[in-house]
């Protein structure tokens, strides 16, 4: 364990010094709050109908939303790309480590690094200057940072699965927007998922997605009840170990076919 | 009994190739082709422990595909391989803890963490005993002179410096058996031989078995007893450097500079190839007239101001050796 620990704070401190990377993402990511919160507000505006999640409750999940946007697998490591481009993969090779759990480490730094140094301004920022509510119950906090947790997990899992790829596409552009697609629409960062057409919703909860930003944002809101919690926490860790249980077969595939580029 | 077994070793690699131009990429998108590339055919070698050996060859001739494979990184597509009774591709996690590697041209340090911190790094990776590490580390950063790069992040090193980091971090956790791809490659003078003195000394003072692949043959003369040469995934032999220069040339060559304006008296067995103002070059076999009377000879003849013997560069029985392997 101490291998894999070593291997996530360095990665976690390596990935620290990028400063101005992270206040640029804040600044963004505020903007990008503002224009999102005016346009659910002039949608919820222009209509009378019921919704499925009032206006202020869809307020503070995009919030939420722009809090947690860097913990989502959204993109692959770039030291790893550089690694396989060059052919320094092979260093990886020879240390006496499990592979995957040393890549799955840094998957871990790497979705949860950038994302505290967002989180943090930026949930101070929405609360006092946006006036965004708290959780409901202290168990509901409870239950949010423990889906939070899981949706890091499940988030590093799909992470090292888009790294492993690599083995075979060398750039893994491909593969990551095509990630980036699906994590957009069907985790609930383009529109929160209860405002999805009735129908769409059995497909939509059945995908991984929704535990990267649904599940813990509604256990927030109260908008799944307490008693909903094991469930869909569940849910958030059996996926976690599907995209595990993959990417280790994926792995040990890959590994097969290496050719270290560079002679 | 040897410490590493390489036998019949053979790797062949597929490679998408496509005709040059837009038409050529047009095509390639449906109809590739692909080529079959043999970088190991029939390797076989044994090494004892405590060996210092140089591997040689060519570009593409199959070097570090060889150590690769023994590095438990490639699996080989036949033959056997058994280091410290192990096969590094079966059993690679256990293999590679006893194994140091330096691959020139990358690095095993973090880019964007001090130096010092890659360290630390590695001993939580290798669980490196503290006392262990503690008299490693404060050894090689005194030998190798890199106190000063200790907290620098490693993108920000020279060439140099990084190299003997890079060294110095694939012995930490005191390897039984250290593999060297082109460990030298971009280095200056200074501090290739820093390098070289290292690695001979750790040989000597650990017994570390060391595989060097090198393309620059001082590196192999000043600190390999053993000298492996391959081609073609082939190896063309494998012995000491007296060994290989045997193997091409029994002919030695002497230097005689004269006194005088007479005309040279060399003896009849041996021949004149070229003469230099004063400065006469002489080739003989040694089979036939031996050095001392070949120099008796011309000692006695002529007015001798200095005379030397000469051995066929290092580089020039290589180059012989690969152009035999051609025709």
């Amino acid at each position: 364990m101490i291998s894999y620990w070593a291997i996530l704070s360095a990665k976690f401190r390596s990935l620290l010094q990028y400063r101005s990377a992270a206040l640029a993402g804040l600044i963004t990511q505020v903007v990008w709050g503002l224009i999102r919160v005016m346009i659910f507000q002039a949608f919820y505006r222009s209509t009378n109908s019921e919704q499925p999640m009032s206006g202020s409750d869809v307020e503070t999940y995009i919030w939420l939303g722009q809090a947690f946007l860097a913990a989502l697998p959204w993109n692959i490591d770039t030291d790893l790309r550089a690694m396989i481009r060059s052919g320094g993969i092979g260093y990886e090779l020879v240390r006496p480590v499990d592979l995957y759990s040393y890549w799955l480490s840094r998957a871990l730094a790497w979705r949860t690094a950038p994302m505290l140094m967002r989180a943090v301004p930026l949930l101070a920022f929405a609360f006092l200057v946006m006036g965004m509510a708290p959780p409901v119950s202290l168990e509901a906090g409870l239950a949010f940072a423990a889906s939070i947790f899981a949706a890091v997990l499940l988030s590093s899992a799909i992470t090292t699965f888009l790294n492993i790829t690599m083995l075979w596409t060398i750039t893994g552009d491909g593969v990551t927007q095509l990630m980036f697609g699906l994590v957009l629409i069907f985790s609930g960062m383009l529109v929160p998922l209860p405002l999805y057409p009735d129908w769409s919703q059995p497909i939509i909860n059945a995908m991984p997605f929704r535990g990267l930003v649904d599940t813990p944002y509604r256990l927030y809101l109260g908008h799944i009840p307490l008693s909903e919690f094991p469930e869909v926490f569940a849910h958030q860790l059996i996926w976690f170990l599907i995209f595990m249980i993959a990417g280790r077969i994926a792995l040990s595939r890959g590994l097969r076919r290496v050719v270290v580029q560079g002679g | 009994m040897p410490q590493i077994v390489v036998e019949d070793l053979v790797k062949r690699f597929r490679i998408s190739e496509r005709d040059a131009g837009l038409w050529g990429a047009v095509r390639g998108i449906v109809r590739r082709r692909y080529q079959t590339i043999t970088a190991l055919d029939g390797v076989s070698f044994s090494i004892e422990p405590g060996e210092l050996v140089g591997y040689v060859g060519p570009n593409g001739a199959g070097k570090s595909t060889t150590v690769k494979v023994m590095s438990g990184i490639l699996v080989p597509d036949a033959g056997r391989c058994e280091i410290l009774g192990r096969t590094p591709w079966r059993s690679r996690t256990d293999h590679v803890r006893e194994l140091g590697v330096v691959f020139g041209q990358r690095t095993q340090l973090w880019w964007d963490l001090p130096v010092i911190e890659s360290f630390d790094l590695l001993r939580d990776i290798y669980r490196i005993p503290r006392n262990i590490y503690l008299k490693n580390r404060d050894e090689f950063i005194e030998v190798l002179d890199i106190e000063g790069c200790l907290d620098v992040p490693v993108r920000q090193l020279s060439l140099g410096q990084r190299m003997r980091c890079d060294l110095a971090s694939a012995l930490l956790h005191s390897p039984v058996i250290l593999f060297l791809d082109e460990p030298t490659i971009g280095m200056d003078a200074v501090s290739k031989l820093a390098f070289r003195d290292f690695i001979k000394r750790f040989n000597q003072e650990r017994g570390t078995t060391v595989i060097l692949t090198t393309h620059d043959m001082d590196d192999i003369e000043a600190i390999c007893d053993r000298v492996m040469i391959i081609s073609n995934g082939k190896i063309l032999s494998d012995g000491t450097i007296d060994d290989l220069r045997h193997l091409v040339a029994f002919e030695r060559r002497l230097v005689v500079d004269l006194d005088g304006d007479s005309a040279p008296d060399i003896h009849p067995e041996a021949v004149v190839s070229g003469i230099d103002g004063r400065r006469v070059n002489i080739r003989f076999d040694p089979e036939r007239i031996s050095a001392t009377e070949l120099i008796a000879h011309v000692t006695s003849h002529n007015q001798v101001r200095d005379i030397f013997v000469e051995n066929l560069p290092i580089e020039e029985v290589i180059a012989q050796i690969y152009e035999g392997e051609e025709n």
